[in-house]
This record gives structure tokens, C-alpha cells and sequence, in this order.
């Protein structure tokens, strides 16, 4: 794929400025086929008439990974439906659910609503960056919601655990109410919070284990 | 209405790496140009395609814009500066926790960790007919929805109307006003320096915006001066949920104490009006006096003055009657 690198920069007669290359593009151009999610095989693929493919790369889960990102597109699109990870869910695409919560730079992020463009050169981790790459042995976080119990129908549980990583960075021994606040930015309708809080402060032990 | 969700219209993405090419793409574009800051109010206009911009810039990797540093002997905090990163300030923190409890009231982790005090300030309302891309005069149209005999108007002003009934959503701002705080505002090569009551601007204004923010202006940074370091303060924000939402009114106030006496006060409320509300009268009938419950009751009734309420939000008159009245009761001895 590394040979379909078709950035186009457009100059515009501004020379003195300092704009971050491969986005500079005529993103106004795409056509609305531009939405329709290609396979990986169709991302070689000529680009569409009149478009600016942009190849970027991505550091996700510990991995650079080339991708084809239109200007517009949000992170958890690009998780989803070009990189595959799946494990971050769309929810609301309204940063109110936080099912699309991941990890940038170690901070957590809705990926709904930010730009897959601002988190180039930052280090993205999904629900599937968190086991161990050589063993495969679960994050702490994880081995703990599965210990709790802490979901039933789950789909939120992706989100609500990599809150809880986000949390683990910057309190390692959280009470129950601080991991009330902290988990505050996802929803679960099942209505599970306190088994996911059981979780939380069982994550917490782990952690501090580990 | 009726639009497509979800899908963003494309648009030309621009990432500068400095405030000076950030200009200079804001002025080449005019209103054709959007800036993102933290991208939380502007990912909603776009995924409901009621906000079409032809060129979005990106303030996020300009960096001396996320900067928090001494100005003289107060703060000088840049527009891109995180929530979380004031939150989280052992400065700010100190001597002035009002901003702190405020920026700590806003939304969710996620939220702050990705919100920017610039974005928070500047946002737009949420009145829902104006989100959900009802032409109302907000939005260029000839009617406001919201002030119709049958409109759901719960949320909406009890003060500053004109035409437009909505509210300022910030939960930042009301805390800048009591601090005094001044917006850097720059367009092109030239800077404006406005005080934080001077920057928002109520809709017999300009009923299509907020702020004093025009095509081609950047707001840099905020400025808090020394003058109300380390004193008392009191914020209030009360919304329908625990757990995080807009405020249905705010209040915030800083005191200067004399013994039991107030030397000087500040008292400001949100989510009454178009603009946050600094509330002098209140101010006047305050200071001098000794802080006392009686003082309290008093400066209540005072900031209720000549308020209007719409059919279903008459509970925001008792509301703000008794944010404003616990907020004096919080300096009495």
C-alpha cells in the first residue's frame, strides 16, 4: 500500500506557512462516495475522480498503521471501519454515551468527536490494544470487569473500561465516589453502575497488584 | 430538520502550526472558514449538516495556545488550554478555585480532557429548536420557536430577551466575570484585549451570535488578573441530572471580606439570559453592609428585578432568587 501514497499539496501562493502536510487537501472535492467504508483491498484502488486520497499513518495499540482518512471523517470511524477495531462502538456519535471512548496519549477521548487528523503522531489505544501483545493476558482493568461481572448486555463495556484504564492513570486508588466521577462520561442503559463501580475499585486493586 | 445525520459534509481541514498562519487562513477565508477548537459544540453542527463551513481550522496543534502562564501577577491562559489542565492547575487551584469548581462542573472527563476554556466560553446555545436547524431568527429566519404559545421553553431566559429566548450555555463564563477576567482577541496583526462582560453579546446585538467573535477574530487567551486571588468564592450549578448536563442556571461570586463586612463582591449568574449576568444591583446593595442572613434574603430579591418568565420556566425566578441568596449566606459568619 506504501506505494498509493497520493498526497497532494496545494501551495496556494502562501510559502511562508506552516501547515501539517497530507492535510492540506481539497476535501471539498470528495464526492459523497467517499463515504461508502471500502475493504482494505479497495483502498489500493484508484482514488474517485477530482478526490485527495490522504494516506496517513496511525500509531494505534502499539502499531503503525497506513490508512486512507478523508478530512471529515471521526476517529471512531476510522477505528471501525478502516482499521477494523471494532471493539469501539458508536453509540450516540454525540460524545453524551462514551461507547466510543479510547485512550490518546494515555487521556481519555470520545472517539466520536474528534478528527481522525488530530490524532496523528499521538499514540491511540482501543479496548484491543489492552491485553498483553506476547501473552495475551488480559489488562487488570479487564480481569477484573470479567471477575464483577460488571455488564449484561455490554455494549458499553468497551467504553466504561477504558474509562477506567484512563482513571488508573491519574488515580491509582480512587474511592467509590471519585470512580463515580470519573466514570461519569458513560452511560450504560442497562443500568449496571454499581456492578460497574464493583468493578472499578476490583480494577483498581488489580492494578495497584500488578 | 429532516436532514441526514451522522455523515459530516466534506470540507477543506486546516491544521496551522501557529496563531500568526491560523490568522492569515481565517482572513483568507472570511465566513466561508470554522474554528475548531475542542470540536465538542462543532461536531454536532456538522454531523446534523445545519452548519456547512467550506473550511474548518484546526487550533489543535498550535501549542503556545494550550499554555497557562504568569502575566504580570495574575494568569494568562491560553484559549486551547484543556478543562482538565485547569482543573488539574496548582496556580489556578490556589488562588483562584472559582475557576477550578467551575471548569470541574463541566460535562463529562472526556469532555474536559478534549474541551478548552476558548471552546467553552465561545460556544453556541443549545436551545434545541435553534440545534435542530429550525429557521428561527437565531438562524437567519423570522420567528423565535421557543417564545411560540406552545413551546417547550423550560431552559429559556427569564432575562435579556430579545426576539431570541436562549440561553448562554457556559459554565466557565460566570466565574470569568466574577475574576474579571479579559479575552485577547486578535484579527490579523491586531490585538483587542475585551472584558470578559464585553465579549458576549445578547441577541439585540446580533441575534446570529453569542460573542463579539467575528470572521477573522481569534480568541488567544484569557487573562485573570490578581485582583480577586485567594478571595471568597461561591459557585453553584444546577442541573436536571447528578451526573453531568447543561446548567439550568449557575451562579458565581467572589467576596472581599473587612472582619464580617463585605469590602467588595462580585455576583454574577448564567442560564438566565442570552449573556452571562453580572448582577451589580445585587453587588451595590451588598457591599458595605455586614454579611448577615437578612443581607442574604435582601440581595435575592434584589437580583430578581425586573425578570420575565416564559409559560414553563417561571422556576427559574425562585431559582435564581435563591442561587444568588446562597451565595452572599456563604460569607456570612
Amino acid at each position: 500500500m506504501a506505494e498509493v501514497e497520493v498526497i497532494r499539496v496545494f501551495e496556494r501562493n502562501v510559502p511562508r506557512r506552516s501547515f501539517i502536510k497530507g492535510v492540506i487537501a481539497a476535501g471539498a472535492s470528495v464526492s459523497s462516495a467517499g463515504y461508502l467504508f471500502r475493504s482494505p483491498g479497495l483502498l489500493a484502488a484508484t482514488s474517485l475522480q477530482g478526490s485527495t486520497e490522504r494516506l496517513v499513518t496511525l500509531r494505534v495499540n502499539g502499531q503503525q498503521r497506513r490508512v486512507d482518512v478523508l478530512p471529515q471523517e471521526t476517529l471512531a470511524m476510522t477505528l471501525r471501519y478502516k482499521l477494523g477495531l471494532t471493539g469501539t462502538k458508536l453509540g450516540c456519535d454525540r460524545a453524551e454515551c462514551g461507547a466510543c471512548t479510547v485512550l490518546i496519549d494515555n487521556v481519555t477521548h470520545y472517539g466520536c468527536s474528534m478528527f481522525t487528523h488530530q490524532v496523528r503522531g499521538r499514540e491511540v489505544t482501543t479496548i484491543e490494544g489492552l491485553e498483553d501483545a506476547d501473552t495475551g493476558a488480559l489488562h487488570p482493568v479487564q480481569q477484573a470487569v470479567l471477575e464483577e461481572g460488571g455488564f449484561q448486555c455490554a455494549f458499553c463495556a468497551p467504553g466504561f473500561i477504558m474509562s477506567m484504564v484512563g482513571m488508573l492513570e491519574t488515580n491509582p486508588n480512587p474511592t467509590r465516589e471519585e470512580a463515580a466521577h470519573a466514570l461519569s462520561g458513560n452511560l450504560c442503559r442497562c443500568g449496571d453502575y454499581q456492578k460497574i463501580l464493583n468493578s472499578a475499585m476490583r480494577a483498581a486493586e488489580r492494578a495497584r497488584m500488578a | 430538520m429532516g436532514t441526514i445525520r451522522d455523515m459530516i459534509a466534506p470540507f477543506d481541514f486546516f491544521q496551522p502550526a501557529t496563531v500568526d498562519d491560523a490568522l492569515a487562513l481565517l482572513s483568507e477565508h472570511g465566513d466561508d472558514a470554522w474554528v475548531l477548537a475542542g470540536g465538542l459544540d462543532s461536531f454536532d453542527w456538522f454531523k446534523d449538516r445545519i452548519k456547512r463551513p467550506k473550511v474548518v481550522v484546526d487550533l489543535g496543534v498550535i501549542e503556545s495556545l494550550s499554555a497557562i502562564s504568569e502575566s504580570g501577577d495574575g494568569l494568562e491562559i491560553g484559549a486551547m488550554a484543556s478543562l482538565t489542565s485547569i482543573v488539574n492547575h496548582a496556580r489556578i487551584r490556589a488562588d483562584y478555585p472559582l475557576l477550578t469548581t467551575a471548569a470541574e462542573h463541566v460535562a463529562t472527563p472526556q469532555i474536559r480532557n478534549q474541551g478548552t476554556l476558548g471552546g467553552n466560553v465561545s460556544q453556541d446555545t443549545r436551545c434545541w429548536y435553534y440545534r435542530s436547524g429550525w429557521p428561527c431568527y437565531r438562524a437567519g429566519g423570522n420567528t423565535c420557536y421557543a417564545a411560540a404559545p406552545q413551546a417547550m421553553n423550560r431552559e429559556h431566559c427569564i432575562l435579556g430577551a430579545s426576539r431570541c429566548v436562549a440561553v448562554s450555555p457556559s459554565d466557565t463564563a460566570p466565574a470569568l466575570f466574577a475574576l474579571d477576567a479579559t479575552m485577547v482577541v486578535r484579527h490579523g496583526r491586531r490585538e483587542r484585549v475585551i472584558d470578559a462582560e464585553d465579549f458576549f453579546i445578547g441577541p439585540s446585538t446580533d441575534i446570529t451570535r453569542m460573542t463579539i467573535l467575528e470572521a477573522g477574530d481569534l480568541l488567544t487567551s484569557i487573562r485573570i488578573p490578581a485582583q480577586w486571588a485567594g478571595a471568597r468564592v461561591y459557585y453553584e450549578k444546577v442541573r436536571d441530572r447528578g451526573s453531568w448536563d447543561f446548567a439550568l442556571e449557575s451562579v458565581a461570586a467572589a467576596f472581599r471580606m473587612d472582619g464580617d463586612m463585605v469590602a467588595d463582591a462580585r455576583v454574577v449568574v448564567n442560564g438566565v439570559a442570552p449573556y452571562p449576568v453580572r448582577l451589580e444591583a445585587v453587588e451595590r446593595s451588598i457591599i458595605g453592609s455586614r454579611a448577615s442572613e437578612d443581607l442574604a434574603i435582601g440581595a435575592g430579591e434584589v437580583a430578581i428585578q425586573g425578570v420575565r418568565s416564559l409559560r414553563h420556566n417561571d422556576y427559574k425566578v425562585p431559582m435564581m432568587r435563591n442561587l444568588v441568596k446562597r451565595a452572599v449566606r456563604s460569607v456570612v459568619a
